[in-house]
């Protein structure tokens, strides 16, 4: 099992959405559980996002949306963090929260999204799904 | 995964990846971090570090957001470590001193880490000081460390700053007494943030007078701490304060003192090293089988503690110079 504390984690919040308290509660679940959580701020662009997980060395990104926006912005975050050579669920899991319907959930599944987490999910079920998902990436196998 | 070379290699020719993957490594991992720095060492020592220290909620971020603005006109390459407490209890952190600075994080001159506390005060000190090499090599002149300054292992870090400066807010009330207590001494550079609520006069004015005491070293040394008022968020105050941590700069490099600074920061440095290798190694003993029957003899009063130390050291000796 990889120790919690030594996991970093970015929360974001893109696009020009400022329903933040979602992302607010999941950054503080995890921090609850030990990890060190770092939390961007609302209306975060994509190449703030990717920069951010770069500098702070993430190995989770959790994603808020609720604006809707999300089939634009996900995948862009996603395509601009394999130009600079991070892999999905290889180098970092990405996970998503907001209102995400099911059919763009699976789209944005194929597209490298560990998992979309919709309103009412257990803060406990996103917990062990980070738990989970981390021992796959390559960091921590080495 | 990168061989720790090419890994050094990018890092030193600024690639950000590869930076932020060695500070992660010399926080997380003692055998690396010692490789890295080893490696990277020869490369460090241009860069000027400012230390910002102050009660939580002061502002130091918004204020330290504006001032790196002010500095990237001037042509800087500015690196920040931005330190927020773990919880003792879970282990945990949530950093959210970079939020006040996101606007920079996509500018290729500015690099920002936020770093938690962890555990012990010598791993904090010792990861915070070898990140700021690893920035320092990467080729970032201006260094930023941020901490919460309430504790004395935040204290300590920020001391070996090469100008320290202490943000405050009015109507803290016994805050000042607390700066009195123990931060007057280690700061260069007083900003009094959030000036423009009530209560700025009664700051100044008690640090004005907290300083007088020390009027004679002050004269010694030929630096009165300056005490400027700032309202991070209307800008106003920030430029006096970039203008007096350029002063304070000019004013070490030419009276000899930051070479005196320094030697004090490598000093502790060596100090942390081996304060933390011989902890570490001493935990390693008491953990065997061995000291556990000495510890025994302690409870029932067969041995007294000082003499199974001293037992404990003569093994220790073997450990230490292998």
């Amino acid at each position: 099992m990889v120790e919690r504390s030594k996991v970093r984690v970015v929360i974001a919040k893109p696009g020009l959405d400022g329903h933040d308290r979602g992302a607010k509660v999941v950054a503080r679940a995890l921090k609850e559980a030990g990890y060190e959580v770092i939390y961007t701020g609302i209306r975060q662009t994509p190449e703030q996002i990717i920069e951010t997980v770069i500098q702070e060395d993430a190995a989770v990104l959790g994603i808020s949306i609720l604006s809707g926006a999300h089939m634009v912005l996900i995948p862009k975050i996603i395509k601009l963090l394999e130009e600079r050579g991070i892999k999905p669920n290889e180098d970092i899991v990405i996970f998503a929260g907001g209102i995400i319907p099911p059919d763009d959930a699976e789209e944005l599944k194929k597209m490298g999204v560990a998992e979309v987490f919709g309103p009412g999910t257990p803060l406990r079920t996103v917990i062990e799904f980070v738990d989970k998902a981390v021992q796959n990436l390559k960091r921590f196998k080495a | 995964m990168e061989s720790l070379d090419s890994l050094v290699q990018s890092a030193l020719s600024g690639d950000k990846k590869a930076i932020a993957r060695l500070i992660t490594l010399v926080e997380n991992d003692e055998e690396k971090a010692r490789e890295i720095i080893r490696r990277i060492y020869p490369h460090t020592g241009r860069a000027y570090v400012v230390g910002i220290t102050g009660p939580p909620g002061s502002g130091k971020s918004t204020l330290l957001d504006k001032l790196i603005k002010l500095a990237r006109n001037e042509g800087h390459k500015v690196g920040v470590i931005a330190i927020d407490p773990t919880s003792p209890f879970t282990g945990g952190a949530l950093l959210g001193d970079r939020l006040r600075m996101q606007r920079h994080s996509t500018d290729p001159g500015v690099f920002i880490r936020s770093m938690a506390t962890r555990g012990s005060l010598g791993g904090l000190a010792k990861a915070t000081n070898d990140a700021v090499k690893v920035l320092d090599a990467a080729g970032y002149d201006l260094i930023f460390v941020e901490t919460v300054g309430v504790g004395q292992i935040e204290v300590d870090i920020v001391k070996t700053a090469d100008t320290v400066v202490l943000v405050t807010v009015p109507g803290l009330g016994d805050e000042v007494q607390a700066i009195k207590a123990g931060l007057m001494e280690v700061a260069d550079i007083f900003a009094i943030n959030k000036a423009d609520r009530e209560g700025v006069e009664m700051v100044h004015l008690e640090l004005k007078m907290a300083l007088e005491f020390e009027r004679e070293k002050w004269k010694q040394i030929g630096w009165e701490p300056p005490i400027v008022e700032t309202t991070a968020f209307t800008l106003k105050g920030v430029r006096p304060l970039w203008e007096a941590i350029k002063r304070h700069r000019k004013h070490m490099e030419e009276s000899g003192r930051l070479r005196e600074r320094r030697a004090f920061r490598a000093r502790e440095e060596v100090k942390t090293i081996i304060a933390s290798t011989v902890a570490r190694k001493v935990e390693e003993r008491l953990e065997r089988g061995e000291a556990g029957e000495l510890i025994n003899e302690v409870v029932e009063r067969k041995l007294d503690p000082y003499s199974a130390a001293q037992i404990v050291m003569e093994k220790l000796k073997e450990d230490l110079w292998r």
